[in-house]
């Protein structure tokens, strides 16, 4: 895998099971440099029990995670996060009762230092860093456009702008590679085209992105390459365009074998 | 709410003056309260360094409940073992007799060792489950401190410590009433002086951890503690740190509490003070500061307060007293408590932050 000059994440033969089912067998894939890569697949596929074994939530049963050139074995979340990979969640799991900036304010903690002699002190340095993180959470929140509503709480915003703050949160942590849960779910055509510009706009400015989702427009819209699970096997990588007409994907997604009966149930 | 109002009217940036005034009058009142009670009797002086202890004390356990969201129900054993390290280390019972300044910083040592001793076994446990077992060492504490009387007496047993040292500097004792520039200085009085100091400073270091990234970290965990950990935040240290830190401030309390006490035994660190404690910082709003010390100082006078003026009302209505003050004044204080906790459950003077999670809480 170390081959790629590009890659970023590479995985070989992840393996998660609780008890008797298969949740990720043998996965391998290999997101490069830069990209943004879509994990797509039917409901139950496994993909955000990947994304857990990738940030550390569960254990991996087998298998290995190589990021940035140096293995990601058995670390804790806080460890990943460290590292460089910063994560949002499915049902957003933001800090609801706190504001807006002090949700990003948080997200800037793995990257600051003031311990507690700082904060009690609070010497040049620690007000010079408070500064900082003030300053630069609140440029996140202008970059994702929830600025003009940073002192609300996290709960009271629009459910759009709550997905964006989760990736301004997760920004702040200055990520190598942000990995999206269903950034788009439940959101509207308009909300999901600024959800697509800003992804656009992450990209640019060098941040690697993995991205689960259902919104296959979205997917094939702004992914440079996807993985497709099923029944936590992988079913297809490569191209955007290349994975839509496979027809094992074709076939995951449209169940080929179901039939229903259409004459009710008399 | 009025405090928002008041806030602005008493911030030192917008109305400087105002503001000024009010701390300066403030600090006045403070210095001289001591002798105004006196007036009234020296047991007041005595009552309100309790409680001046109290709010110190309450203030450590808002850390950990207040501000990490752990709750903790043995919390007294660490007042205790600030306590038993003063009088071990400055009495006749060992025959050593440090001076203060080195002893209550070892106490605050020993207690945040053992905060990170009850906290390391605990990390993983959440809410109920974790009260039990605060309880549970809270209570082992105690035990242990009454029976480690034989094979070899370290602490005396339930007979307890005599004789602890007071504070003194050289030949300057905070116990031995004196006369200075033309003012009489008793025992307590002096204590009180270090005991609003020692407060003073506990409220500065409330305020600045609450606001800081330890405290944002803190609250963080509270809010949501699978998000804070893939937000890079080391849950485990910042709970322990929480313990510790709340360990610490017990610590000295015990201190400062065996110094004006003089004698000590383990029937001072039951239970009931666990809970009272507890009481304090979720009466008064758990993770306001100044929510904690109102708290602390009513429920410290409250039963005082009873205990003076129960029986007198009784006396006056009816002639004679019909029910025991004592037993009236617990009676008073639950029904207090309760109504308190029907008509404003976050507490009397709440953090904004509390107030609004039990607005959001589902019912």
């Amino acid at each position: 895998m170390s081959s790629e000059p590009l890659a970023l994440l590479a995985a070989t033969g992840v393996a998660k099971r609780f008890g008797g089912v298969h949740a990720l067998s043998d996965v391998d894939f290999t997101i490069r440099r830069g990209e943004i890569y879509g994990l797509i697949g039917p409901n139950g596929a496994g993909k955000t029990t990947l994304f857990n074994v990738l940030t550390g939530i569960y254990g991996r049963d087998e298998g290995e995670f190589l990021f940035d050139g140096e293995p990601l074995n058995d670390l804790k979340p806080n460890e990943v996060a460290e590292r460089g990979i910063a994560r949002t969640f499915q049902n957003i799991r933001l800090f609801a009762n706190l504001s807006a900036l002090e949700n990003v304010m948080i997200g800037r903690h793995v990257r600051t230092h003031a311990g507690v002699f700082g904060a009690i002190a609070r010497n040049a340095r620690t007000l010079a860093e408070e500064k900082g993180i003030a300053a630069r959470a609140y440029e996140l929140l202008e970059y994702v456009g929830v600025a003009e509503r940073a002192n609300h709480l996290a709960r009271h915003l629009p459910y759009g702008f709550q997905r964006r703050l989760e990736i301004a949160r997760a920004l702040a942590t200055d990520p190598k590679l942000l990995a999206l849960d269903e950034p788009a779910a439940g959101m509207n055509a308009t909300e999901t085209a600024t959800l697509a510009s800003l992804l656009h706009d992450i990209r640019r400015d060098g941040t690697t992105i993995l991205l689960i989702e259902h919104d296959m427009k979205l997917v094939m819209g702004i992914c440079d390459r996807v993985l497709v699970l099923d029944y936590g096997r992988k079913i297809a990588e490569g191209p955007a365009a290349d994975v839509r007409n496979n027809p094992a994907v074709i076939a995951a997604y449209l169940g080929g074998d179901i039939e229903l009966d259409t004459k009710g149930t008399q | 709410m009025k405090t928002p109002a008041l806030r602005s009217l008493f911030d030192r940036k917008k109305n400087p003056r105002v503001a000024w005034t009010g701390i300066v009058l403030m600090t006045l009142a403070l210095l001289a309260l001591p002798f105004a009670l006196a007036g009234v009797g020296t047991a007041w002086v005595r009552i309100t360094n309790l409680a001046i202890l109290y709010c110190f004390l309450a203030l450590g356990l808002n850390i950990v409940v207040g501000f990490a969201g752990l709750l903790d129900l043995g919390y007294i054993a660490f007042y205790a073992v600030g306590a038993y390290v003063y009088a071990l280390l400055a009495s006749p019972h060992f025959n050593i007799h440090l001076p203060f300044w080195i002893i209550l910083p070892i106490g605050a040592a020993v207690a945040c060792l053992f905060g990170v001793l009850l906290g390391t076994p605990t990390l993983k446990l959440r809410g109920d489950y974790l009260a039990i077992v605060t309880l549970g060492f809270g209570e082992i504490i105690r035990i242990f401190l009454n029976n480690l009387s034989s094979p070899v007496n370290i602490t005396n047993g339930p007979q307890g410590i005599y004789m602890i040292d007071p504070f003194h500097f050289g030949s300057f004792s905070f116990a031995r009433p004196q006369t200075m520039a033309g003012l009489d200085f008793s025992g307590p009085v002096k204590y009180y002086y270090i005991l609003l100091a020692a407060l003073v400073l506990s409220i500065v270091i409330n305020l600045r951890l609450q606001d800081s990234r330890i405290g944002r970290a803190w609250e963080a965990i509270r809010e949501d503690e699978i998000a804070a950990r893939a937000m890079g935040i080391n849950t485990r240290n910042m709970k322990l740190l929480a313990f510790a830190m709340g360990a610490s401030f017990g610590g000295i309390a015990g201190g400062m509490f065996s110094a004006i006490q003089g004698f000590i035994s383990p029937e001072s660190f039951v239970l009931v003070e666990s809970v009272m404690v507890l009481s304090m910082v979720v009466l008064g709003g758990m993770g306001n500061v100044f929510g904690v010390v109102l708290g602390a100082l009513l429920l410290s006078f409250i039963p005082e307060l009873l205990r003076y003026t129960v029986g007198p009302i009784q006396q006056a209505v009816f002639g004679r007293t019909l029910i025991d003050p004592e037993v009236i004044r617990m009676l008073l204080f639950g029904f207090a408590l309760v109504l308190m906790m029907l008509f404003r459950p976050a507490g009397i003077w709440p953090s904004a932050l509390r107030k609004r999670e039990l607005e959001a809480r589902p019912t």
